[in-house]
């Protein structure tokens, strides 16, 4: 004990070799060479993740790149050619004389997603609040895979729909299709606001005067005159005639029905983040299963279905094979604005349409002009999604 | 399993080697084919075709329009120039000037037959009103003996030789109204007018059948016969240009001669064009 102290003053202290030699240390070798490995494992890891990122990048820049020399041009100014892009509407890229006017593509391609956002975002948002609050736990089991096939089916397969099926019934039973749609979608969100305008006008007058008639009655008038504008509305929708079945309506239809699984699905998971000690606590205080629901229950998921509106409706801006079959591909702006019943022409159909011949003509004006119009789309759908993440990040915040 | 995975790896390596091999010793000829977007698919079907029976032969074809392929074929950067129009004079005089001489060869007749529903009264236009109704002048059947009802316009999209030539025949270069229907394929304007009643639209003569109705154009019904007569006003000859007459025997011969064969009048046909010969008798457009 002593000798062994004596002999190890001028060394140091044999801890680590004994460990080394034990397998508690790596030898040094190993360990640098472990170390090394860990560095290249980060390395490769943060390539892969960053891979996508920069395809991202890429992209952007590569549209970029073939977007400019449309607008700086030795024929026409900067702010000529910003001037002609945006703000007329005379699309005759092929002509002898050509002209890059895309205010009505547009106007086309808003109009499109409007439609479709009539479509998806009421019926969207109540199957959510269906799923997640009213239904049966097994009831929502088989319900919520059968939307979600929605999303799976080809869009070719809705655009084939949409120009075969749906135009042709369109123009010849348009009115009754149209009266249909109302009611199916105007009819729900009638009854809803009936109950809830009737539920608010009763509590604010029973509590003056304590009448029980006050309720039915008060109901009765709103459900009435609801009724009345519904069929006043679908009855003038009845006599509508349709002349292209082609047109902004079909496309916005199908397109809703498209975004639909998207804003169901995301709807109905930020209605069930929404905890049960809300819930119980809002029931505990003696509160109806409807005003749970849209007092408490949708308020509190209002930042997480506006986040499912938002993805939906980029479904609808991005989808290119519907709008291309269907859309009847017009560039005019519809007279007056809303008019859906005209065909109209969007983004994603034009640079679909249009690539064929341009990349013949690479460099031409009217080559590039396709992807100016691809790199609007991408920046309108880039700000989408920038919007959307920082309303669910706020959705989660607000939860916590 | 070894052994199994050695001989895989020798008979990859093998193949390569021989495709190798293949490629550098034999006299691969390349054919390249440039010029008109309508003339395109003729040439693209015929290359497909071609190239199917010759494994040695490559043939490229690109559309980058007639003008630019008479001047591909001037600078001798391609051997066959596909032609909607003849040959302009300071074409043929450049072409000249370069020491080369080009020949045509009718490989097609381009018809296009303007097609309504088959319950619209009208029988006949001219072309000055098909123009009018095109470009947004005339907007309802009425004004042109029809029903009261306004007129959907349906087109070919801007990319499709189906429209240059419509363009070209009947527009002459005048732009179309907003208002007008653009439509992805042949298929589709047919397929769109048959299920709408008060809509006009124009395809290929050889994509117009029974399902629509065609219209009398000047007074004259759209027909093969018609067509070829020069009666029919919507129509014009597809041209092949080459340098010279092609060596007999050359794969150049074979390729711009291929619209003589009956396979040849066939994919001519398949593709909505009228053949310029009359093999098979009883395949006037009508009998789809």
């Amino acid at each position: 004990m002593t000798e062994a102290a004596s002999s190890d003053v001028s060394r140091p202290p044999p801890i680590r070799r004994i460990a080394r030699r034990q397998g508690l240390l790596l030898s040094r070798r190993a360990s640098r060479w472990r170390h090394v490995t860990g560095l290249c494992g980060h390395g490769i890891l943060l390539l892969i993740t960053s891979s996508s990122a920069l395809a991202v990048l890429f992209i952007f820049f590569f549209i970029a790149k073939d977007a400019l020399p449309f607008f700086i041009t030795r024929e026409a100014g900067l702010l000529e050619r910003l001037r002609e892009f945006f703000t007329t509407s005379a699309w005759y890229p092929s002509s002898v004389a050509p002209s890059f006017g895309a205010l009505a593509i547009f106007v086309g391609s808003g109009l499109v997603t409007l439609g479709a956002a009539l479509v998806a975002v009421p019926l969207g948002v109540m199957a959510a609040v269906c799923l997640s609050d009213v239904l049966p736990f097994g009831a929502r089991q088989l319900v919520k895979p059968v939307i979600e096939i929605l999303a799976a089916i080809p869009s070719v397969a809705y655009g084939f729909f949409a120009l075969v099926v749906f135009a042709p019934l369109l123009q010849s039973r348009g009115g009754l299709v149209l009266s249909v749609g109302w009611w199916c979608l105007a009819g729900p969100v009638a009854a809803l606001l009936v109950f809830v305008l009737s539920d608010i006008a009763t509590s604010r007058l029973t509590r003056q005067r304590g009448s029980r008639w006050i309720r039915p009655a008060a109901a009765a008038v709103l459900g009435g005159s609801a009724l009345a504008v519904l069929m006043y509305v679908g009855g003038r929708l009845a006599g509508i005639e349709v002349g292209s079945g082609t047109n902004a309506l079909n496309v916005s239809i199908i397109l809703g029905i498209m975004a639909l699984p998207t804003v169901t699905s995301v709807s109905e998971d930020a209605l069930q983040a929404v905890g049960r000690e809300l819930r119980e606590g809002a029931y505990a205080l003696g509160a109806t299963r409807s005003e749970v629901l849209l007092r408490v229950v949708i308020p509190a998921a209002a930042s997480g279905i506006c986040a499912a509106i938002i993805l939906g409706l980029m479904r609808a801006v991005g989808e290119t094979m519907v709008v291309w079959m269907a859309s009847g591909n017009a560039a005019q702006i519809p007279s007056p604005w809303y008019n859906l019943l005209q065909p109209v022409r969007t983004l994603t159909a034009t640079i679909a349409g249009d690539m064929g011949e341009a990349d013949h003509v690479t460099g031409s004006a009217r080559y590039h002009v396709l992807f100016a119009m691809a790199l609007a789309l991408l920046s309108i759908s880039f700000i989408c999604n920038l919007i959307s993440e920082r309303v669910i990040s706020r959705a989660t915040l607000k939860l916590r | 399993m070894e052994y199994r995975r050695h001989r895989m790896r020798v008979s990859l390596a093998g193949a390569v080697l021989l495709t190798c091999l293949a490629a550098a010793s034999a006299q691969e000829s390349r054919i390249v084919v440039d010029g008109s977007t309508t003339v395109g698919p003729i040439a693209k079907a015929f290359a497909e075709h071609y190239m199917a029976d010759h494994r040695d032969v490559r043939i490229t074809v690109s559309e980058s329009g007639s003008g630019n392929g008479a001047k591909s074929l001037i600078n001798k950067t391609c051997d066959v120039a596909s032609m909607s129009r003849f040959m302009k004079d300071g074409e043929f005089k450049a072409a000249v000037d370069a020491g080369s001489f080009p020949v045509a060869h009718i490989v097609a007749l381009d018809g296009i037959a303007v097609i309504v529903h088959p319950s619209n009264p009208v029988r006949n236009l001219t072309v000055e009103q098909v123009r009018d109704i095109y470009l947004g002048r005339i907007v309802n059947w009425k004004e042109i003996g029809g029903p009261d009802r306004p007129i959907v316009i349906i087109s070919r999209d801007t990319n499709s030789g189906t429209y240059e030539s419509f363009e070209e025949l009947v527009m002459h270069k005048q732009k179309m109204a907003k208002e007008v229907e653009y439509v992805g394929s042949n298929g589709a304007v047919r397929q769109r007018v048959q299920s709408t009643p008060t809509a006009i639209g124009y395809v290929g003569l050889g994509f117009s059948d029974r399902t629509v109705k065609a219209l009398s154009i000047n007074g004259v019904q759209p027909s093969r016969a018609t067509v070829a007569a020069g009666a029919y006003p919507v129509a014009r000859p597809l041209y092949f240009f080459t340098n010279g007459y092609p060596q007999l025997g050359s794969p150049l011969h074979a390729f711009v001669t291929l619209h003589l064969t009956p396979k040849g009048e066939e994919i001519v046909q398949s593709i909505g064009f009228i053949p310029v010969t009359m093999y098979s008798a009883d395949s006037d457009q009508s009998d789809d």
